[in-house]
């Protein structure tokens, strides 16, 4: 018996809502630590929350190998996007465009995906990681391009040891992955330019 | 029937604006770094800004007002047909005035009045490669981005002294961005190059030729290349504009007659009407409400 769930779920209106949800993922990679709402009406199976189905509508297609995470892989999830957007599921995560992680598939490490090179630092990855919250955890200083002086961000639910990471992708520049953190309808981005610091409490 | 009917909203399918779209959030995430796109065939010629043009149509929305400019100008060739694309392809709101627009396509300048948050200014981008007129090479030019050996292009300008006296570089001036890329800024006069450093607007470059995108996000560090013995300067006018009287904005010239008249006028119309309708007057300006009757 084939899981409807898959043929459901994507955009009534794909062209306008594309759109309106690119203008949001563009405003908020322009300036990192900005918050946008998606209008909530585009649901995949496997718990994924809205504004990664929202964001997966919006910019995968044919031409973007996917990687998923754990769960997401076991799930309805790799049918529904297939159905959905055409996208292929990348062999590895070093060929993916875009990797999708919920919370059940845990903190991606960084490792394994691709950083573009020095000549082509484009060709990096893209990761989409649903967080506990988007606020309301430990504050961290943003500093970098698209931040004027400086924002405080405060997500919820990353690993411990996120900052050392997220400095160690920073320091790789021009290569580096990009970094989308999504809760429920929401987004917030970190392009690899991003400097984080920990606040002091 | 709708006019709109045998189009997709903004002329390109979804499948291109998802591929430019991908090439867009990248230029963002890598300030000043020419990001490789599909650069589709428009209905207008290359070198008529398709590359502004595929830019501007895979981010507007309905609710978008647009203003395009040439030269600083609403009312000149290029702009009036770009903007009549887009009225035509996705029935947007258009305007002329920099303030009320969300989205501005530029050719070539930089609005007087300083563009502010939420703002998007998409610039028709010719040739982005700043390195192309010194190093033919696509493969020579690509290492040296990615090896951030940017002598040539010091080399260039320093030629310029040696033979002019000064930096003889007055438009497509190359700029430095957050340390690292060093930048086309497309063929704006240097006059503009200080309104990028930190501009509260996001900057968003289109080549339809040379299939590159680029962007610099707000509040990014944008600096012209100079010397310390010869920083850079911009453009500085005699006399103010001789409509409206402002000063500090870059001027253009306008031959009047065949016996050497001529006068300077505001390159950017809206500012200078703006100014007029406030009542400022140059030497040889009208009031406003005079000319129009």
């Amino acid at each position: 018996m084939q899981d409807t769930s898959i043929f459901t779920g994507g955009f009534a209106e794909p062209v306008l809502q594309g759109q309106a949800v690119f203008r949001a993922v563009m405003d908020c990679m322009a300036n990192p630590g900005r918050i946008k709402d998606t209008d909530g009406t585009p649901s995949a199976p496997g718990g994924v929350p809205s504004a990664m189905a929202a964001l997966a509508l919006t910019l995968v297609d044919h031409d973007t190998p996917v990687a998923l995470g754990k769960s997401l892989r076991a799930s309805a999830f790799p049918a529904w996007l297939a159905f959905q957007t055409g996208a292929p599921m990348a062999d590895t995560a070093f060929d993916a465009a875009f990797a999708f992680f919920t919370r059940a598939d845990g903190f991606p490490g960084f490792e394994g995906f691709p950083i573009g090179s020095d000549e082509y630092p484009d060709r990096s990855v893209t990761l989409i990681v649903e967080v506990e919250a988007l606020e309301g955890g430990p504050e961290m200083a943003a500093r970098g391009p698209g931040i004027r002086e400086s924002a405080v961000i405060a997500p919820k639910g990353l690993p411990a040891d996120f900052l050392a990471r997220w400095r160690e992708n920073g320091a790789l520049f021009p290569r580096g992955i990009d970094l989308v953190l999504v809760e429920s309808t929401r987004l917030l981005c970190l392009p690899r330019t991003t400097r984080l610091q920990a606040r002091e409490v | 029937m709708s006019g709109l009917a045998t189009y997709n909203f903004a002329y390109l399918d979804e499948q291109t604006k998802r591929m430019i779209r991908r090439a867009i959030l990248k230029a963002i995430a890598i300030p000043g770094y020419q990001v490789p796109f599909a650069s589709r065939e428009m209905p207008m010629p290359y070198g008529w800004g398709t590359g502004g043009v595929q830019v501007t149509a895979a981010i507007l929305g309905p609710t978008d007002v647009l203003k395009v400019i040439d030269q600083g100008a609403d009312d000149t060739t290029n702009a009036v047909s770009i903007r009549a694309f887009f009225q035509k392809v996705a029935n947007v709101e258009v305007t002329t005035r920099t303030k009320d627009a969300t989205i501005i396509q530029t050719r070539h300048r930089i609005p007087e009045e300083k563009l502010t948050e939420g703002q998007v200014l998409v610039y028709q981008v010719p040739i982005p490669e700043p390195l192309r007129f010194l190093e033919p090479r696509e493969t020579e030019t690509r290492k040296m981005h990615a090896l951030s050996e940017y002598g040539l292009m010091h080399v260039k300008l320093y030629e310029d002294i040696a033979r002019n006296g000064h930096i003889a570089t007055t438009y497509a001036y190359p700029v430095k961005v957050e340390g690292r890329y060093v930048m086309d800024p497309s063929p704006t006069p240097k006059f503009d190059n200080p309104k990028m450093h930190m501009s509260e607007a996001l900057q968003l470059f289109g080549a339809g030729r040379e299939k590159r995108i680029y962007a610099l996000p707000p509040f990014t560090d944008v600096v012209s290349l100079d010397f310390d013995d010869h920083p850079f300067t911009v453009q500085s006018f005699e006399k103010p504009c001789a409509l409206c009287g402002a000063e500090g904005v870059y001027l253009d010239e306008v031959v009047l007659d065949d016996r050497g008249g001529r006068m300077f006028v505001c390159s950017d119309t809206d500012y200078c009407e703006d100014r007029r309708a406030q009542g400022f007057l140059g030497d040889q300006g009208v009031p406003l409400k005079e000319a129009a009757e």
